[in-house]
């Protein structure tokens, strides 16, 4: 018996590795996405900084001559105007030539020396968002006028200290970074990876009149499915590896996490070996669900279309591991299909995994892929589903 | 010389539901139709026996049923002594089933597939090689044996299909409407390689709407109408010194009331 199912899974992964177009769409994802993620780190930190060699224009109508002595090292350069160049400047900011106009009231040291009575004085600042060293140039001016009027009434200060008060480690940035997003990043590529190869090797064999061939020759239709299954998991399980270590590899670069390294800085062995039992099992159980839906669909197409709304539903409950904070403690969640996978990968991920849950949602889905390959091997037996138009 | 049974189907019915749309497509008044009614017949080792009946009289049903494809309402198959319903397994192993429909992986050559379908009949590997050998040299296959499926001659496909439906030594062949669809060269190539088995003393039998090829292969015939026997014997018997149509024909309108 084992010899006829290990003679199926051979044909299949010849059949796939063999073709060379079959390979290229399953292991391709995991290059693009390493590109993809890195050219979009780069390019979103280089669209929203600044050189640090810029030189900031801004001009100033009535420049507070106390400002510009105790804070002056802070701020841009600043050229003074007088009041008829106003408009002029404003135009030249929407323009984007020139990065920000501050309009301070003609005599606003003096007017702001207590006791202030009636309106406070007024300090307009112009600027453009759509322009990065706009939006700098402001912030630092901000930044200096609220530390002026703060100094000029100061009752107490907040971290006054140089000492690190964000007490979060490094690691604890990761793994919240990580467990928001490779949980529904993982559960996505691991469905596109099976959907990639499980229609075509079921209903695309239905379609084409080889999978009759084989339900004429004394080959149990239990195990034409465990052989099914089987391969398709191994083939899926390169294609969602592939693009789990492009993600791993690129995702520091997209989020800017400063000195992560997968060799191990943060995830050990044991977390890596909790998260491959999840995929593993996680994709023995999508791809047994898409190999039932491939042997029910008449033709690859309609295959197709069904697993695209099943898509839809691998993605939603991808999210719910970017919502809620840490993973549930509820035991009877990680009975749940796909849920559990996501979950249990957001434990892991945010480093707070308890094994039992692990175990638990291993365990569900293994016994999920059994029941779902006895439902193919029904099928593979039924004439209906087999041989009707 | 005394006949002996390989093949023995008796009262074999089966019934389909129809879906509303087959319902009116098909003109029926009720849900249910029945494909294969009753219908009992006997084949002898070595002989060609041909089921012959227009489009849709359940000839294919019946065969599928013989293959183990598909289960029958009521009524039993023997195969060589096996039972369709009892022994599926049995009888797969026992029989080569081939019609247009059964298709190979385009991927694959034909010295895989052969290897793959010996593997899957549990076949040893020297008797393996042995009978690979022999057919693919008899049958012009060895110079095409690295050659994908894919990247055959329509001719040199069927070839292929043909001798991996019998990679096994089957002493019953099957075959449904084997020429349909194919090109005079290709359906030469199939009826040749019918010839050649029979040769060899397999049992074959063969659904077709031909008559010309039933009448020049058949040795006993039956003629089906509307799911139900309504002659079987040997071609002398059924014709009666007519040609073959001819006597189909005055059947059909006896059954029928029809005049074609």
């Amino acid at each position: 018996m084992k010899q006829t199912v290990i003679t199926i899974i051979k044909k299949e992964l010849r059949r796939f590795f063999g073709d060379r177009r079959l390979l290229f769409t399953v292991l391709l994802p995991g290059l693009l996405i390493y590109v993809l993620y890195s050219f979009m780190g780069g390019a979103l930190s280089r669209s929203f900084t600044t050189d640090e060699d810029y030189v900031y224009t801004v001009r100033a109508v009535h420049m507070s001559p106390t400002i510009a002595e105790t804070y002056g090292a802070l701020l841009p350069e600043v050229t003074p105007i007088t009041e008829a160049d106003i408009d002029a400047a404003k135009q030249a900011v929407a323009a984007q030539t020139l990065d920000l106009l501050v309009i301070f009231p003609a005599d606003f040291d003096d007017a702001i020396q207590p006791p202030v009575s009636g309106e406070v004085p007024q300090v307009q600042l112009y600027y453009n968002t759509t322009r990065v060293q706009s939006g700098e140039a402001y912030a630092r001016f901000a930044a200096v006028l609220n530390q002026y009027e703060s100094d000029l009434t100061n009752l107490f200060d907040i971290n006054r200290g140089g000492e690190p008060y964000d007490l979060a480690s490094n690691e604890d940035m990761v793994g919240q970074i990580f467990s928001m997003m490779m949980p529904m990043l993982l559960m996505i590529f691991m469905f596109t990876g099976c959907v990639a190869v499980a229609p075509e090797s079921i209903a695309g064999e239905k379609e084409r009149g080889t999978i009759s061939t084989l339900l004429v020759t004394p080959l149990p239709r239990s195990q034409l499915a465990i052989g099914k299954i089987v391969s398709l998991t191994i083939i899926s399980l390169l294609s969602g590896l592939s693009s789990f270590l492009g993600t791993m590899l690129s995702l520091p670069k997209l989020m800017a996490i400063d000195g992560f390294d997968l060799g191990g800085n943060y995830y050990g062995a044991g977390d890596y070996f909790m998260l491959l039992l999840v995929i593993f099992t996680s994709i023995l159980l999508i791809v047994a669900i898409i190999s039932v839906v491939s042997a029910y669909a008449k033709t690859v197409k309609e295959a197709t279309s069904y697993l695209s709304v099943m898509m839809v539903f691998a993605t939603l409950i991808g999210v719910t591991g970017m919502i809620g904070g840490n993973a549930p403690k509820a035991l009877w969640l990680y009975l749940i299909p796909l849920y559990n996978s996501v979950q249990a990968m957001n434990g892991i991920f945010s480093f707070s995994y308890q094994g039992l849950h692990i175990a638990l949602t291993a365990l569900s889905n293994l016994l999920l892929a059994g029941l779902m390959a006895f439902v193919l091997t029904r099928m593979f037996n039924s004439e209906k589903v087999m041989f009707s138009k | 010389m005394i006949e002996r049974e390989i093949l023995r189907v008796s009262g074999l019915t089966k019934t389909f539901s129809l879906s509303a749309k087959q319902q009116k497509l098909e003109k029926a008044s009720r849900r249910i139709k029945v494909a294969v009614d009753d219908v009992s017949f006997t084949a002898y080792r070595g002989e060609i026996f041909g089921l012959l009946g227009p489009n849709g009289a359940g000839k294919t049903t019946a065969l599928r049923i013989i293959a183990t494809l598909i289960k029958p309402d009521r009524g039993e198959v023997l195969v060589d002594g096996s039972s369709v319903t009892g022994a599926p397994a049995e009888v797969r192993a026992k029989i080569g089933f081939l019609t247009s429909e059964l298709k190979l992986e385009d991927f694959f050559t034909p010295n895989y597939l052969f290897d793959f379908f010996a593997a899957l009949h549990h076949l040893p590997p020297a008797v393996r090689d042995r009978r690979k050998r022999m057919m693919f040299e008899k049958f012009g296959i060895d110079r095409f044996a690295e050659v994908k499926v894919a990247n055959l001659s329509t001719g040199m496909k069927q070839k292929v299909s043909l001798v991996i439906s019998i990679v096994h030594d089957p002493a019953i062949v099957i075959f449904d409407e084997p020429t349909n669809g194919l090109d005079v060269l290709t359906a030469k190539v199939v009826t040749d390689f019918m010839r050649i088995l029979r040769e060899e003393g397999k049992t074959i039998l063969l659904s077709t709407h031909i008559f010309d090829l039933a009448e020049k292969l058949c040795d006993r015939v039956g003629i089906i109408f509307d799911g139900k026997m309504a002659a079987c014997g040997t071609l002398p018997d059924i014709t009666g010194g007519r040609t073959l149509e001819e006597a189909f024909f005055t059947l059909y309108q006896e059954r029928t009331g029809e005049v074609l």
